[in-house]
C-alpha cells in the first residue's frame, strides 16, 4: 500500500491557513508555506521559525517580536526584513503554530 | 517539622496562605509544620478596582488594605525582599543575605509593569500624556488627566501580550465612551484602541458575538501595531515597523515581567522572568517541591484573579498529596471566569480553559440566572458585587457557590469539535493544545 505525503493545503487549518496541529509540520510543509507568502527560507529565517516553535512547543505560548528581538539571534530590524509587516505572525504561521490570540 | 514558604502576599499568595492554614490547623498548633509568607510590600490592592478608578468610581483608599490584616494569625509574615531562590539548597536566599529553608516553596510573587523596557515610554509626557492604569499610582493620575481632558485623540494600547486581566484594556475604551458620552463630550474625543493582535476579538465565537461592540461606541481599532517606542513630547507611538499612531493622551499597557529575584534565581524562569511551570500540575520545572500559583508563572492561562483562585483549590488539594509523599495530579484546566465592563452598567461574563474557548450560554447552572458572552445589567452588579466577594470569600479562600476550580460544561453552547484528523498523532497529555488565555 502506498502512502502519499500530505501537503500544506491537506492539513488542519484555520481559516487564515495556521496549522491546528502543530505535530502536523515538517520542514517541507514550511517550505510550502514560506513560498505562499512569498518568502525563500535562509538560515536566518531557520533561526528564527525554529525558535519560535521550540518555544512554543515547550510553554504553549508563542514568543512575541521583543522576545524574538532579544532572544532568537535576529534583532527586530533584520525581523521585519525577513518577514515583511508582522514577523511574528509569519513566523509562527511558517513554524506550523497556531496564531497568536487574547482570551476573547 | 514541614516548612512550608510562600513568596508573596497578593490575591494568590494571600489565598494559600489561608487556604493552608485552614488546612493544617493542628499540624501548626502541634509544632509539625510552619507556613512562613514573604512580601517586600505592606499594602494589599484590590486590582481589578484599577479599571474603574480612572473614572471616578473608587477613591484610592478604598482599593488598599493592609496584608497583615489579610493573612492567618498563624503564619510568620516577614516584610523582605527576595534576593533568589536556591532550589538545589531549598532555600530561599532575602536580600539581607540570610537564608530560608524550605520543604514545600509557593511561589506568588506575580506580575509587574516595566514601562522602561519600552523606549521612550517614561521620558518626556509619562504621567502627564502617558499613563498606566495598572498601578494606583498611574491608575489615580490618570483619573485627574481624563478629569481635566476637553477633547482630542484617547489612544489605548496593548504594548504586548502576555498582561494581566488581558481584557482590562478593552474594557476600558469602552467604559471611555462610556465616561465621555456622560460629560456631555463625547462627539470631541476619538478613541482608538491599539493591539499587537490582529483583532479586539481574536477568538471565532467572540469575533463574531462581539465585533459589534466597537462600532457602537465608535472605537476605531489597529490591528497588528508592535509597539517599539513611545514620543510622549510630540504625541506620537511608534511601531517597530515606524508605522505611527498620533494622540493626545496615550492610555498603554506596558510590557509585563515576572518578578526580579526569578532572573537571578538559575533555571527558574525565562527570559520575562516568568517561572517556568507545568500547566496542569502547577509546579516548578527546576524542582518538584517549588509550586507556582497565579500570574507568576508562564502557563498559557489568562493572568487574572480567577485563575489563581480555580489554581489554590487544586493546589491545595496536590500540596497534601505531595507531603503525605503521594503523586500529585495534573488536575488544573486552565480554568478563568472574568466579568467584562461594556459600559452604560452593562457587562459580559466568560468561563473558559485550556481546551473550550469562551461561548454563549448560561452560568453557573443550566438555567443560569446569568448569560454568557452577552451584555446584560446583572453582570454589570455582579461586577461591583465582586469587591465584596473578593475580600470575604476570595482571599479567605473559601468556595464561591455554583464555581467549581476546573471548568463545567453545564449552560455552555459548545460547539462539536471538528472531525478527528487521520494518522496525526495525539498531542503530548501534558501539554496545553492552543496558547490559551494570554
Amino acid at each position: 500500500m502506498s502512502t502519499t505525503v500530505p501537503t500544506y493545503h491537506q492539513l488542519d487549518l484555520d481559516a487564515e491557513g495556521f496549522l491546528q496541529k502543530p505535530e502536523q509540520w515538517n520542514e517541507d510543509i514550511a517550505r510550502e508555506i514560506a513560498a505562499e507568502n512569498g518568502i525563500a527560507l535562509t538560515d536566518a529565517h531557520w533561526k528564527v521559525v525554529r525558535f519560535m516553535r521550540d518555544r512554543f512547543l515547550s510553554t504553549g505560548n508563542a514568543p512575541t517580536i521583543r522576545t524574538l528581538g532579544k532572544e532568537s539571534g535576529v534583532s527586530v530590524k533584520e525581523l521585519y526584513l525577513l518577514f515583511p509587516k508582522a514577523p511574528a505572525k509569519l513566523a509562527a504561521k511558517i513554524g506550523g503554530i497556531p496564531k497568536p490570540h487574547g482570551c476573547i | 517539622m514541614q516548612r512550608i514558604v510562600i513568596l508573596g502576599a497578593g490575591t494568590a499568595g494571600t489565598i494559600m496562605a489561608n487556604r493552608l492554614v485552614h488546612a493544617y490547623r493542628d499540624r501548626i498548633a502541634g509544632g509539625l509544620l510552619s507556613i512562613t509568607v514573604v512580601d517586600h510590600d505592606p499594602r494589599h490592592l484590590y486590582q481589578p478596582g484599577l479599571l474603574l478608578l480612572p473614572f471616578g468610581h473608587y477613591q484610592p483608599e478604598q482599593l488598599v488594605k493592609p496584608k497583615q490584616r489579610l493573612l492567618p494569625k498563624h503564619v510568620r509574615s516577614i516584610e523582605a525582599r527576595v534576593d533568589r531562590v536556591d532550589a538545589d539548597a531549598s532555600a530561599v536566599v532575602l536580600e539581607n543575605g540570610s537564608a530560608l529553608p524550605y520543604d514545600l516553596l509557593i511561589i506568588a510573587t506575580g506580575s509587574q509593569i516595566a514601562p522602561d523596557e519600552t523606549d521612550g515610554m517614561t521620558g518626556p509626557g509619562w504621567r502627564e500624556k502617558v499613563f498606566d492604569f495598572y498601578s494606583l499610582e498611574g491608575a489615580t493620575a490618570l483619573r485627574d488627566a481624563l478629569a481635566g481632558f476637553q477633547g482630542g485623540k484617547l489612544v489605548v494600547n496593548v504594548v504586548e501580550m502576555p498582561i494581566k486581566c488581558p481584557v482590562a484594556p478593552l474594557e476600558f475604551a469602552f467604559l471611555a465612551d462610556d465616561y465621555f458620552t456622560r460629560r456631555g463630550i463625547r462627539d470631541r474625543v476619538e478613541i482608538t484602541y491599539v493591539t499587537p493582535l490582529d483583532g479586539a476579538f481574536t477568538k471565532a465565537t467572540c469575533s463574531r458575538e462581539l465585533a459589534y461592540l466597537l462600532d457602537e461606541k465608535r472605537i476605531k481599532l489597529v490591528t497588528e501595531f508592535s509597539t517599539g517606542r513611545v514620543d510622549g513630547a510630540n504625541g506620537k507611538l511608534y511601531a517597530w515597523d515606524e508605522t505611527e499612531v498620533p494622540f493626545d493622551l496615550l492610555v498603554t499597557i506596558p510590557v509585563h515581567k515576572g518578578a526580579d529575584y526569578v532572573g537571578r534565581s538559575p533555571g527558574l524562569g525565562d527570559e520575562m522572568n516568568w517561572v517556568l511551570t507545568d500547566p496542569h500540575t502547577l509546579q516548578a520545572k527546576r524542582a518538584a517541591n517549588i509550586f507556582v500559583i497565579g500570574d507568576a508563572t508562564n502557563i498559557p492561562a489568562s493572568k487574572a484573579g480567577s485563575v489563581a483562585h480555580f489554581e489554590a483549590e487544586l493546589m491545595a488539594e496536590n500540596i497534601e498529596r505531595f507531603l503525605a509523599g503521594r503523586a500529585v495530579e495534573p488536575s488544573f484546566d486552565g480554568h478563568a471566569n472574568c466579568f467584562i465592563e461594556t459600559g452604560h452598567r452593562k457587562a459580559l461574563l466568560i468561563d473558559f480553559n485550556y481546551d473550550v474557548e469562551p461561548v454563549r450560554g448560561r452560568f453557573p447552572f443550566a438555567w443560569g440566572p446569568v448569560p454568557l458572552l452577552k451584555e446584560s445589567r446583572l453582570n454589570h452588579l455582579g461586577k461591583l458585587f465582586f469587591r465584596w466577594i473578593y475580600w470575604h470569600l476570595l482571599l479567605p479562600g473559601r468556595p464561591i457557590p455554583g464555581v467549581p476550580a476546573r471548568m463545567s460544561r453545564t449552560g455552555k453552547r459548545i460547539p462539536a469539535p471538528p472531525a478527528p484528523a487521520s494518522a496525526a498523532p495525539a498531542p503530548a497529555a501534558s501539554e496545553p493544545r492552543t496558547p490559551a488565555g494570554v
